[in-house]
Parts: structure tokens; C-alpha cells; sequence
């Protein structure tokens, strides 16, 4: 631990810190543009200069110096003053001064920096350079004049999204950041560059010009559009969330989000359910919730009644209709709507057991018919964190860019009862193996099985590890599985039972013409298969419009806070459940959501914690000889769910980054 | 008390000029490859120790002691990593043109030299590096290098010292930045050429992240004569802390430019007088020297006549003895236009990665071209001297203070000629007369 000294100010640091952590942790604030602490140093913005003494005669750049014992560090010298003054003059020379319609006003760290550190006025009377935009895709828009050549854009493509996509030409003044070819950046989370970017070079394209950071309510919340649980900030204005900011969570997402998770809100405006409707003469027509609540009381279902939990709904949803269902006299539940059927017994057997930020610590990852890329693109990130400090990835499915290099040991999962030989030596000898069973494999007989041996076989539970991981591709699964949203059969099993009434909870994957004897309502926000297949339409909250319980991969339970109102007519889903139990003569007992999550809470206690839940690993013996070709479920990263669907944003992405469409000529 | 110059048998260039063949036979003929085997039996720390009692500073222009850089390296590997010797062959100093002679002229020294350093720093091959434009250069040092191995005085067994030692010749692509030593290994690994931070420095990750350390073509030329002829011999030439003989490259308004080698410190008239036939329309015609390559400040006439030209006596008169490219200006240059050219070339070689640099060269540059046509104010003059500064010292590398050094050096020493341009084009009386 070696002793510095800074600002006269003596504190010991931790080993292996820089001057700049060093100075962090006396206090002191040291500005600067191309340090982050996620990404490598490049130490070229020369914004960070101390004095440091033993040293040169001259100013040292903080953020790549080591800490050194008995280092006398100045934060606050005449020099010090002069080199950022000096630094922050050359980097306005040829910033424009357009601020007023700049979308990084307000939240722009030249801006900011130059205020604190700079001299006022600029000597240069010169002409301002001018640089031409770069495309880079539908997210990322691009003013490179104002690029400062921080390269914060470049390190994070190349090192977190594993993209070379994005990178520097040209020398000296000329240096221009692009995207070479000027095609979209490849990577599921392009978005984070514009968080990134210390100026407004890199600003965010579907929300160009839309407001200004301080007229946004900010609101905590979960993203529902994977399993992982990104903490994200909504920020609304009035009725509408304009965009989505991740927050920083080192167990969950650390600071970054998907393309998704920021940018499938506009479809939250669109396709929306703003009034209730029912089926009649077979067109949905609007209505009075009066009616559409009599309609279904029509139905008379007595216990015949089921409920489908789609794949964004919250705890709070789902238990309001396990509740209801539970006092018509039935738990025919069930959540996973393609018709998965793997073993639910032991919860510790079917989710990711391994900490997401353990998970960088692992020396073998398999993955078993799993494209992390696209079902957890956080998780992918993770793994080429893994990779960085040196572990090797096997992987059974068929071949895709997954951003790394992978050993790929067949696509046919019969492999995983013969093991190659390369595997077994790497798992024998592994410290912290992992396996990554992807939905893909789910749907095959005796992959759960198979994995649960293997993980037995090399011993991937271990004191302090346990390397036995699920990846599920839906925000509602862990809680759904929690709150009994699954049937020993699947959704087979709900079928058989011939359900006289079918709640479908924003669920819009289901094959519906296995309920054509149903009467199907839907109780969810957008206008999709759900809607079109319901004979009642309860018009719902989507997932800034209500608060509520997520449960991620991991089994760690998190809470979403409401942002903004639902839409028109539509209301909060709990609050729906428990006015028609009112109607079907079954009221609910609980009167407002405190009551509701307190029910919940009795009834699912691990619920009512935040954080990891806790389980005792005692997995299922299973089947155990899987034989096919696991197929990756996730065909289009950005059309899965019905926000996606609606959103104009991912449907562009979707042309662009999967189909090919050519935008830029489009637009041309 | 004149000045002992370099007698020819204490040459260690002897065919700098091309009279003679560059290839193996010529060269053993001059020495080169001369029981090369012996020299390595002597062993690293001796050959190390010989190198620091030579006294040989680096000839790349920092002038850092080459045997002690060479103890930088690591005695022995502790996970298995190989060391590498990287020669820097990219000479792009406007004025610098010794190495060129060297790769073309005597290719074999540099080899011979490679093997011995290589050796001595315990590398496991050298990489020579050699500036893109030089298209000839590159392929007779490419063919010395296929001459030697096909002699087995490189390779498995080099010279059948029972050291395995490969020699690579790297081609860069023109630009001036891959020079500085880490943007060369860069470079070499096929990146974009532009300075590493340091720490950490290439002795302890380098090329491909292995201990490596890059020296100057001439600094590995000589090596095999300095341990032939001895420490004491090398060390015998120039003044203390500047001893050797050195390859001067002189340019501009002599009566005869040329590469010569001489001894160190010969003083800047003497230099001039024996080699170049003296200044073109005599010594009062001389107005000021850069006297180490484009980077360093230029010396004016009457401090840099009676100077040694080694690197502590051009320190004291404010410059430096860099490559030792002494370009000589006579009173027909126009000062401020040879500055603002330089100018333009650091302007245009800044790697663009770190932002004094970037952002300074060419504010510096288009300044200077106001103050050459005499488009400015007196207070730009200021103004410009603070910019130098504001960029000296605060780059990643030390192109932002090449750039700087030379703009200093003309507000030093020849202010009143920016201020009479100032003041001409403006139609300004000059300030004296007015005040009267």
C-alpha cells in the first residue's frame, strides 16, 4: 500500500492505483476526457496533469501514472493551473461554439470542464476546423466537428463490444474518428458510445433535439427487453419517457445498456392499448371497462381459468393473477410461452448461478446452444471480460460471431455425452469453470440433464463458485418461476386442461390457436399477436408506467420505480385483476399495491428482499442424453417483443443491422 | 589551439561514401565479421561494461548512454517472454541523412552490430526499422541480411557463437512520428504509429508487450569497433561525457554539404572549414545554424562559430547536438520562413493522438505564416511563446516540444526581425521614432 502525499494531504492507496485514484481518494477532482474507468488508458487528453514530484520538471498525465510510495502529487500548483489552462485553450480552438444546439448541453464534460479549469476567453482567431459527419448507424448520430479525439468511442467498440468498427484515420489535426466504410456500427450496444463521448460528437440519434437533461424527470427502473435486469433511469417529460440512461450496477450491468434498453422506448408511443375492447361479431370494439369486465364474467369459467405471463411483466402482475386464479379454484399457470418444458423442481438448477461479476473470473466458459450475443449482450461482455484475463470458451450450437474467439465443438448436442478431449482437459483443469445452457438447448430432451451432469462430472459447484448457469432470454422468468408460473408439461400441459377462460399477461409469443375453445383476454399494453388472437382486450401498463418487482438471471430481485401514467384508459395491471375480482365475485384482498407486494411477499418471501436470492444447490436428476441441433431462438435481436416491435427505432435497426437494408442510401 | 581531427585510421565509417562494395566480401575486407565470435565469447556483462566505459551516447538525438540502456534489459526471462532489439532506420529528421549511408554503404556493421547487441541485451532477434522512402536502402540492407545468413554469420548459430539470433528488416510507411521509439513498435505490431504512454518503457514491454529496446542505426554500427579497438580508444575522442566519433551530416549554404565522420566536439568553425569548404560568401555571411536536426532551437551566427558541436556544448548555447544535422543558414534565408516551414512539418507529422500536440502544431504554424508576411500583431509574438509553451512538456511524446524548440529559438534570437516585418506591413513608424 503505497503512502502518498497529495495537496500536502498524506493517505495510503491501494496497491496498483494510478496518481489519479490516488488523487480521487484525498478528494480532489481532476478533470479529464479520454480517462474512464472501464475502459484502457490512453492518457491523450492531457486534461488530467499533475505535479508529481520525484519526476520531471513537468506536469505528468494523473491517469497513467502509476502511485508510487512517498510521491508528492499537486493538484493545485501554479503549473498544474497553467497546463489544464493551456490543455483546455487547444481543445476549444476547434470546438465549435455551438452549445445552444448542442444535444450534450447540459451534460457535456468540455463544457463543464471548461467553465472549472479553462481561462475564459479564447486567443485564437483563426478558422475553426471542420470535420464531415461519419454514419454510424440509427442510434449513433454524428457532429464530428465537435469531436475532441478523446477515443472513448474507439476503446469501447474495440474492448467492451468487441467491434472493430469504429477507429481513427487520418494524423495530426486531421485525425478523424469514423467508422471507416461509414456502415452502422455492428454491436448490440453501440448506444453506450453516446454516453461515453465527452462532448456532443457522438449524441443519440432517435432522440436528437427532444429536450434538455434538466427538463427530464429522472426515475429508477429495470429494463425488461432481456433477463439480465439493466438498471436504467427513464427520463420523462410530461406523459412520455424520452429516453432510457443506464445507472451504474458492478453486480448487473456495470455502466453499460443494449441498443434495446435505451432505444425501444419510442415504441412505448406507439401501437398502445389505450382502452379496453371486446370481440363481437369477430371485430374488437371499444368499450367500458364496465363491459369488458362483464364480458369476461360472462364467461362464467367457474376454475376453468388460466393465466400466460408474458415475458416483461413484473412480480406484482403476476401474482395479482395468481391470486386471482387461486381464489376461482385454479393454478393453472404458466410462463414460458413457447412451450419450454425443462424441470422446475430445484429453482437453483434453471437460473445463472454464477454472479454476473464472477463471472469475469471464470477460466472455462461452455456454452451450450447459447448465443449470448444476442440473448444477453451484458453477458457476452462479461465473457470477454473472462477472456481478457485469460479464459478459454468452448461452445456446442451452430457457428455465429459471438465478438471472440470460440473452440466450437459441433452443433449436434449428442456431444455433450462424449466430450472432446480438448474440452475435458480445460474443464479438469479449470479453477472457475462455467457452462452457459441458452434457451436453444432448453427446447431439447436431455440437455438440462446432460448440463447438470457435466457441471456434477468436473465439479462446477464448488466452494465459493458454482459455475451452472441458465440463460434465459425473459425479463419475467425467474420471478414467473418463483411464483409458480410453470407446469410440470409446459404450456402443453394448460392446453390439455381445455381452460374455459385464458389470461394472456402481455404475452404475445404463444401459439394461440392451441386456445381456439378459450376465452382469451389480454391484459398487456401494445397491439400485438396478444391482442389480435384476444376476445377481450384489458388495456395495461407497460414497464415505465408501473412499479414493480424484476428478478434477473441471476435470481437477484430489483425493483423498477413508475416514471410516467399509462396511456388513455389503460391502467396498472394489478390494480386491473383486482377490479374484475371484484366483478367475478372473488375479491382480492388487498387494496392498494403496499397491500398487494405485502401479500406477495407472504406468500414468496424471497421476494420481499433485494439482492441475490438465496437457494441450496440440490439439483434434479434429469435425462441425460440430449441428441439434435439446438437453434437460436433470437432470429432478430431487435424485433423480440412487442415494444421492439412498435418501436420505430429497432425496426430501423432491425433493417439495417440484420437485413442489410442499405440506410444511407435510402435516405439519399 | 587547434582541434585534433579524426584521423583516417581511427575512422570507424570507412566506406560512408560508397567508394568501395557494400557486400559481405568488402566488408570483411574493411574489418567487418572479424572473429565476431571472439567479441561474443566475451560475454554480456563484459561487453555491457565496454559500452558504458566507451562513453557512447545514443546518436538518435536524446543522447542517452547506450550501455547503460542496454543494462536495462532483463538478465534473464521470468515467464518466458524474448526479448527483441528494434534499430531505428527511420531517419526522418529534416537534415538528417547519416543512417542512409549506413544502411546503403555498410550494411554489414549495422548486422555485425545487431548480433553483438542483440546478443549483449540477451534478445532473441533485432527488427530493423527503415523509413518507407528509403527504397534503395531498404533492399541492399535487405541483401546484406540474406548475405549473412547465407554466411551463418546470423541465424541458428550466429557465427558459431552457439547463439541463435535473427536479424528482420520492417519497412515503415513515411511518417515522421514512427521514429519515436515506442510509435515504431507500434508500428511494427501493425498498428497506427503513435507514442505509447511510458511507464511502462520498452525494456520492460515493448514489441508485442516483450522487453525491447530500440537504438539508433549508428549506435549499433559502431559497436563492433568499439570492442575491437577498445573503450579507452572510442573514449579517447571528445570532451568528457561527449566522447566518440560521430557521423555530422552538414546542409544548407557550405560550399561543399556532406556526411562526414569526425570526432566529437570539433568546433563548429573547424567542422565547417576542413570538411565544407567554409560558409558560402564567407563567415560574415553566416546568419545562424540549427545545428542537431530540424528539433532543435537554432544557434545564431556568432554564438555558434567557436562552439563544440557535442551534446553538452550546444546545450550550453541553448540548443542540442541531436542527429548532429547541422543546417547552415546564410543572410540570404529568410529566418521566418525556414521556421514557419518546420513548422508546417510538425504541423503535419503530429500522430493526432494527444491534444497540445494536435491542437498546438497547427495553431503554431498558422501564426508563424502571419508572422512571416508580417499579417500580426506584436502581441501574436507573445502570444505564439506562450503557445510554445503551453505545448512543450505536456505531450505524450517529445514531437509537441520538436515542434516547440525551434519557434523559441527564433523569438529568442531574432525578435526584432519579426517586429520589423510586423511593423512594415502595417506601415507602423518604428516604436524609437515615434517615442521622439
Amino acid at each position: 500500500m503505497p503512502k502518498v502525499t497529495v495537496d500536502g494531504q498524506e493517505i495510503e492507496v491501494p496497491a496498483g492505483a494510478t496518481v489519479l485514484q490516488a488523487c480521487e481518494l484525498a478528494g480532489k477532482e481532476i478533470p479529464r476526457f479520454c480517462y474512464h474507468e472501464r475502459l484502457s488508458i490512453a492518457g491523450n487528453c492531457r486534461m488530467c496533469l499533475v505535479e508529481v514530484k520525484p519526476g520531471p520538471p513537468k506536469p505528468q498525465a494523473s491517469c497513467a501514472l502509476p502511485a508510487a510510495d512517498g510521491q508528492e502529487i499537486r493538484t493545485d500548483s501554479e503549473m498544474v493551473k497553467h497546463a489544464r489552462e493551456g490543455v483546455m485553450e487547444f481543445l476549444l480552438i476547434n470546438h465549435p461554439l455551438d452549445c445552444p444546439i448542442c444535444d450534450q448541453g447540459g451534460e457535456c464534460d468540455l463544457q463543464d470542464q471548461a467553465m472549472a479549469y479553462g481561462k475564459g476567453r479564447s486567443r485564437y482567431e483563426l478558422n475553426k476546423r471542420a470535420v464531415t459527419e461519419k454514419y454510424m448507424g440509427p442510434i449513433v448520430k454524428t457532429i464530428m466537428t465537435r469531436c475532441i479525439h478523446c477515443t472513448r468511442c474507439v476503446r469501447f467498440a474495440e474492448e467492451v463490444a468487441g467491434v472493430e468498427d469504429i477507429g481513427a484515420i487520418g494524423r495530426g489535426e486531421n485525425m478523424q474518428i469514423t467508422s471507416y466504410l461509414e456502415h452502422a456500427v455492428q454491436s448490440e450496444l453501440s448506444g453506450n458510445v453516446v454516453d461515453l463521448c465527452p462532448v456532443g460528437a457522438l449524441t443519440s440519434k432517435p432522440y436528437a433535439f427532444e429536450a434538455r437533461p434538466w427538463e427530464l424527470k429522472k426515475t429508477l427502473g429495470i429494463d425488461v427487453m432481456d433477463a439480465v435486469g439493466t438498471n436504467i433511469q427513464f427520463g420523462a417529460r410530461g406523459r412520455e419517457v424520452l429516453r432510457v440512461l443506464p445507472r451504474v450496477n458492478d453486480d448487473v450491468n456495470e455502466e453499460w445498456a443494449t441498443d434495446k434498453a435505451r432505444y425501444a422506448i419510442d415504441g412505448l408511443m406507439r401501437r398502445r392499448l389505450d382502452k379496453p375492447y371486446v370481440r363481437r361479431d369477430g371485430t374488437l370494439q371499444p368499450v367500458s371497462w364496465q363491459d369488458a369486465f362483464q364480458a369476461i364474467a360472462d364467461v362464467n369459467a367457474g376454475s376453468s381459468v388460466a393465466a400466460i405471463a408474458g415475458d416483461q411483466v413484473d412480480c406484482e402482475t403476476m401474482y395479482a393473477a395468481k391470486a386471482l386464479l387461486k381464489s376461482m379454484g385454479s393454478d393453472q399457470l404458466e410462463g414460458r410461452q413457447t412451450g419450454m418444458s425443462y424441470d422446475v423442481t430445484s429453482l437453483d438448477a434453471v437460473r445463472f448461478n454464477t454472479p454476473l461479476a464472477d463471472l469475469e473470473h471464470a477460466d472455462v466458459v461452455l456454452l451450450i446452444g447459447s448465443n449470448p450475443r444476442h440473448e444477453a449482450p451484458l453477458v457476452n461482455t462479461r465473457i470477454r471480460k473472462a477472456i481478457k484475463r485469460g479464459a478459454k470458451i468452448f461452445a456446442f450450437g451452430a457457428e455465429t460471431d459471438l465478438t471472440y474467439k470460440v473452440q466450437w465443438l459441433g452443433d449436434d448436442l449428442a456431444g455433450l455425452s462424449s466430450l472432446p478431449q480438448a474440452l475435458a482437459d480445460a474443464l479438469e483443469g479449470a479453477e472457475r469453470p462455467a457452462l452457459i445452457l441458452g434457451p436453444g438447448a432448453l427446447t431439447i430432451d436431455g440437455a438440462h440433464g446432460a448440463a447438470l451432469k457435466l457441471a456434477d462430472q468436473f465439479k462446477m459447484v464448488r466452494e465459493g463458485w458454482n459455475g451452472f448457469n441458465l440463460l434465459h432470454t425473459s425479463a419475467a422468468r425467474m420471478g414467473g418461476l418463483m411464483l409458480g408460473y410453470a407446469q410440470a408439461g409446459g404450456i402443453a400441459d394448460i392446453v390439455r386442461g381445455k381452460p374455459k377462460l385464458a389470461f394472456f399477461l402481455g404475452a404475445d409469443e404463444v401459439d394461440f390457436s392451441q386456445f381456439d375453445s378459450s376465452f382469451k383476454v389480454y391484459v398487456g399494453h401494445h397491439g400485438d399477436a396478444g391482442a389480435h388472437a384476444a376476445d377481450v382486450i384489458l388495456p395495461a401498463a407497460a414497464y415505465p408506467e408501473k412499479a414493480g418487482t424484476y428478478v434477473n438471471i441471476e435470481g437477484r430481485v430489483q425493483r423498477s420505480a413508475k416514471a410516467v401514467f399509462a396511456p388513455g384508459d389503460a391502467r396498472e395491471d394489478w390494480a386491473i385483476f383486482r377490479a374484475l375480482s371484484d366483478i367475478l365475485g372473488h375479491r382480492l384482498p388487498f387494496d392498494d399495491f403496499d397491500g398487494l407486494r405485502a401479500a406477495m411477499f407472504a406468500d414468496v418471501p424471497a421476494l420481499a428482499d433485494e439482492g441475490l436470492v438465496p437457494y441450496d444447490w440440490a439439483p434434479p436428476k434429469l435425462a441425460d442424453s440430449p441428441s439434435g441441433v439446438p437453434s437460436y431462438p433470437i432470429r432478430d435481436y431487435y424485433l423480440t417483443n412487442a415494444i421492439c416491435r412498435a418501436s420505430e427505432t429497432m425496426n430501423r435497426c432491425s433493417a439495417e443491422l440484420v437485413h442489410g437494408v442499405d440506410m444511407l442510401e435510402a435516405a439519399e | 589551439m587547434s582541434f585534433d581531427f579524426l584521423a583516417d585510421k581511427d575512422r570507424i565509417f570507412t566506406n560512408v561514401y560508397g567508394f568501395q562494395d557494400w557486400g559481405l566480401k568488402a566488408a570483411e575486407a574493411r574489418g567487418d565479421w572479424d572473429d565476431t565470435k571472439a567479441l561474443i565469447e566475451r560475454g554480456q556483462d563484459k561487453i555491457i561494461e565496454e559500452m558504458k566505459a566507451s562513453g557512447l551516447r545514443g546518436r538518435g538525438g536524446a543522447g542517452f548512454p547506450t550501455g547503460l540502456k542496454w543494462s536495462f534489459m532483463p538478465k534473464e526471462s521470468k515467464d518466458g517472454r524474448p526479448s527483441f532489439l528494434v534499430i531505428n532506420a527511420d531517419e526522418s529528421e529534416p537534415g538528417s541523412c547519416k543512417d542512409r549511408e549506413i544502411l546503403r554503404h555498410d550494411p554489414h556493421k549495422l548486422i555485425e552490430g545487431a548480433l553483438i547487441a542483440g546478443f549483449a541485451m540477451r534478445a532473441r532477434a533485432a527488427y530493423i526499422y527503415v523509413r518507407g522512402e528509403y527504397i534503395r536502402e531498404a533492399e541492399v540492407m535487405e541483401a546484406a541480411i540474406a548475405q549473412a545468413y547465407d554466411a551463418g554469420l546470423i541465424g541458428k548459430n550466429a557465427s558459431k557463437s552457439g547463439y541463435d539470433f535473427d536479424v528482420y528488416l520492417h519497412r515503415g510507411a513515411g511518417a515522421y512520428i514512427c521514429g519515436e521509439e515506442t510509435a515504431m513498435i507500434e508500428s511494427l505490431e501493425g498498428k497506427k504509429g503513435q507514442p505509447r504512454l511510458k511507464p511502462p518503457f520498452p525494456a520492460g514491454a515493448g514489441l508485442y508487450g516483450c522487453p525491447t529496446t530500440v537504438n539508433n542505426v549508428e549506435s549499433i554500427a559502431v559497436v563492433p569497433t568499439i570492442l575491437r579497438r577498445g573503450a579507452a580508444w572510442f573514449s579517447s575522442f571528445g570532451r568528457e561525457n561527449n566522447h566518440g566519433t560521430k557521423l555530422y551530416q552538414i546542409s544548407g549554404h557550405v560550399e561543399r554539404p556532406c556526411v562526414v565522420e569526425e570526432a566529437m566536439s570539433i568546433p563548429f568553425r573547424d567542422l565547417i572549414e576542413k570538411h565544407c569548404g567554409g560558409i558560402r560568401g564567407g563567415w560574415d555571411n553566416l546568419l545562424a545554424v540549427i545545428p542537431g536536426g530540424s528539433s532543435v532551437p537554432l544557434v545564431p551566427a556568432e554564438q555558434i562559430m567557436d562552439a563544440p558541436m557535442d551534446f553538452d556544448g550546444l546545450k550550453a548555447v541553448g540548443s542540442g547536438l541531436g542527429t548532429a544535422a547541422v543546417i547552415v543558414m546564410d543572410r540570404s534565408t529568410d529566418i521566418v520562413q525556414a521556421i514557419s516551414r518546420i513548422s508546417y512539418f510538425y504541423k503535419h507529422e503530429s500522430c493526432g493522438q494527444c491534444t497540445p500536440c494536435r491542437e498546438g502544431t497547427g495553431w503554431m504554424w498558422r501564426v508563424m505564416e502571419k508572422l512571416r508576411t508580417g499579417d500580426a500583431e506584436i502581441s501574436d509574438i507573445d502570444m505564439l511563446h506562450q503557445v510554445t509553451k503551453q505545448i512543450e512538456g505536456h505531450t505524450i511524446c517529445a514531437l509537441g516540444d520538436a515542434a516547440a524548440w525551434p519557434i523559441q529559438g527564433l523569438i529568442k534570437h531574432f525578435r526584432p526581425e519579426i517586429e520589423r516585418r510586423i511593423h512594415e506591413r502595417n506601415g507602423d513608424t518604428p516604436m524609437m521614432e515615434a517615442a521622439e
